[in-house]
């Protein structure tokens, strides 16, 4: 057998699965989709000795409408429900647009958002999407329910906000502010595989035509998703032009120390945060 | 631990019930293949990347290796095994048809992934078909008879 022994847990309430997470500690795991960690239980990179299986946990599944048009998806819900759901169609374009980007059918078919936001691959592309939307992250623990926005949640290469003993149960999506638009553009070896790079980007115009408010998140070139913080700065306050969109651009790419591996260099992917930017900005032009 | 856990898993493959005792760190692909003895489905990477181990759960395509036989409690499974009737599948015909295998390593895994992507897209374009098997590696055909093949099953299956 692949995965070392381990004690398995089907807990009946998210009340039950943080006791069991409690109990366990750092050896303890939850179980989601599993598409991310039983690869690394397969090559016992990870072994944890308590896998609580939140599979059971029907609360946690669903995408729910907020009055306003905002959405809160429960961190068991499907990446394929997210993609098929008319729901986030109409009011979060830019989610509906990232989910076919997110790995195979097969794997989107056990996948769930929650376990991409926890899991924090810096190629993984919602944490991206969900930073340029300024989501926010349902948490709960032993001690109760708190929120943690999008920009606190990451905290380096495969590390979040989260204590051991804590879930996520949902992510919350403001509905996109008036006047803004979204894109994002992608490169990867083949239709399915992880990013060598990609973009997330959301621009809210003022009624002059000028960029009220520009986020930019671009992943797999960094220990997580990465703010393109100058570059949002650079936007604001000017309209989209080939000259401001090439300033952008530019200043993302400069600000990045990609990582190099087999199938990208740092210098390749510096140039890909760069071109994806312009891309991604270009379609955002008026 | 001193002795390990079992846990009991009951569902269905191929139609016929299942119940059994398993350690809860038996993968779901080897639990069809060395408790069920269904060898049809196959394990390549087992870390979900080449595809030879998809298999149906209730109705959609997923990968064994990365599913452990615990979490199939309640499901309905469908492995290669159970595509044929009395007759091969439009799909299984239309790949002996158009020569979509060689080894036939990967077909199994290739057939369930299309059975769902036929059942969504009754009439694909070559760009969905590619898309559609882009989680299923090939070493033999190159794909390009994979992909005759499935436009010729969703053909036959159109009728
Ligand atoms: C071949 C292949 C290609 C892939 N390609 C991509 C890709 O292109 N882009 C991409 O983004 N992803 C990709 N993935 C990963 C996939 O999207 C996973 O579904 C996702 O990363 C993890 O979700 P999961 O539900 O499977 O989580 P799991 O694998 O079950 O869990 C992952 C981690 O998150 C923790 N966790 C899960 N849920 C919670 C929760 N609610 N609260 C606290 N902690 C939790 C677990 O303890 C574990 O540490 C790919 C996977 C494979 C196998
Ligand atoms: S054996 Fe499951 S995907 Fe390769
Ligand atoms: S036919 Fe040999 S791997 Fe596909």
């Amino acid at each position: 057998m692949k995965p070392a022994p381990f004690e398995y847990v089907r807990p009946a309430s998210v009340e039950e699965a943080i006791s069991a997470l409690t109990e366990g500690g750092y050896a303890a795991k939850a179980l989601a989709g599993g598409q991310s960690l039983i690869p690394a239980m397969n090559f016992r990179l990870a072994q944890p000795a308590v896998l609580v299986d939140l599979g059971g946990l029907d609360e946690l599944r669903g995408i729910h409408p907020r009055d306003d048009g905002g959405l809160v998806i429960g961190a068991m819900t499907l990446h394929r429900e997210v993609e098929h759901s008319s729901l986030v169609a109409e009011h979060l374009p830019l989610l509906a647009e990232v989910m076919p980007w997110i790995a195979h059918p097969q794997i989107r078919n056990r996948g769930t958002v929650g376990g991409s936001l926890a899991h924090a691959d810096p190629a993984a592309e919602l944490p991206s999407v969900m930073q340029v939307l300024d989501a926010v992250l349902h948490v709960q623990g032993p001690d109760g329910v708190r929120t943690v926005p999008i920009d606190e949640f990451y905290y380096g290469l495969f590390t979040t906000a989260l204590e051991p003993d804590e879930l996520l149960t949902a992510v919350e999506i403001p509905p996109l502010p008036a006047g803004s638009r979204s894109a994002f553009e992608e490169v990867s070896r083949r239709h399915g595989d992880f990013a060598l790079a990609g973009v997330a980007a959301v621009v809210q115009e003022a009624e002059d035509g000028t960029v009220a408010r520009a986020r930019l998140s671009l992943l797999s070139v960094g220990d997580g998703p990465v703010l393109a913080e100058r570059a949002m700065a650079c936007l604001a306050g000017r309209t989209l032009t080939a000259e401001s969109i090439r300033e952008a651009a530019a200043l993302t790419s400069e600000d990045l120390d990609p990582p190099g591996d087999i199938h990208a260099s740092a210098e390749f992917r510096r140039h890909l945060a760069g071109v994806l930017t312009t891309r991604a900005l270009d379609r955002l032009r008026a | 631990m001193d002795e390990a856990q079992r846990v009991n898993v009951g569902g269905s493959v191929n139609g016929a019930r299942f119940e059994r005792e398993v350690e809860p760190r038996l993968l779901l692909s080897d639990f069809l293949r060395h408790d069920l003895h269904l060898t049809g489905t196959h394990v390549g990477c087992e870390h979900g990347v080449c595809g030879a181990c998809t298999v149906l759960v209730d109705g959609e395509a997923v990968r064994s290796c990365l599913m452990l036989a615990v979490q199939a409690e309640g499901c309905e499974i469908i492995t290669v095994e159970g595509l044929a009737g009395d007759d091969l599948h439009p799909i299984q015909a239309a790949f002996h048809e158009e020569h979509g295998l060689q080894c036939g390593f990967c077909t199994p895994g290739i057939l369930t992934s299309l059975l769902p992507f036929l059942r969504d897209h009754p009439d694909p374009d070559e760009q969905e078909i590619r898309e559609a098997i882009s989680g299923n590696l090939c070493r033999c055909t190159g794909y390009q008879n994979i992909v005759s093949a499935v436009k010729l099953a969703a053909e036959q299956m159109r009728k």
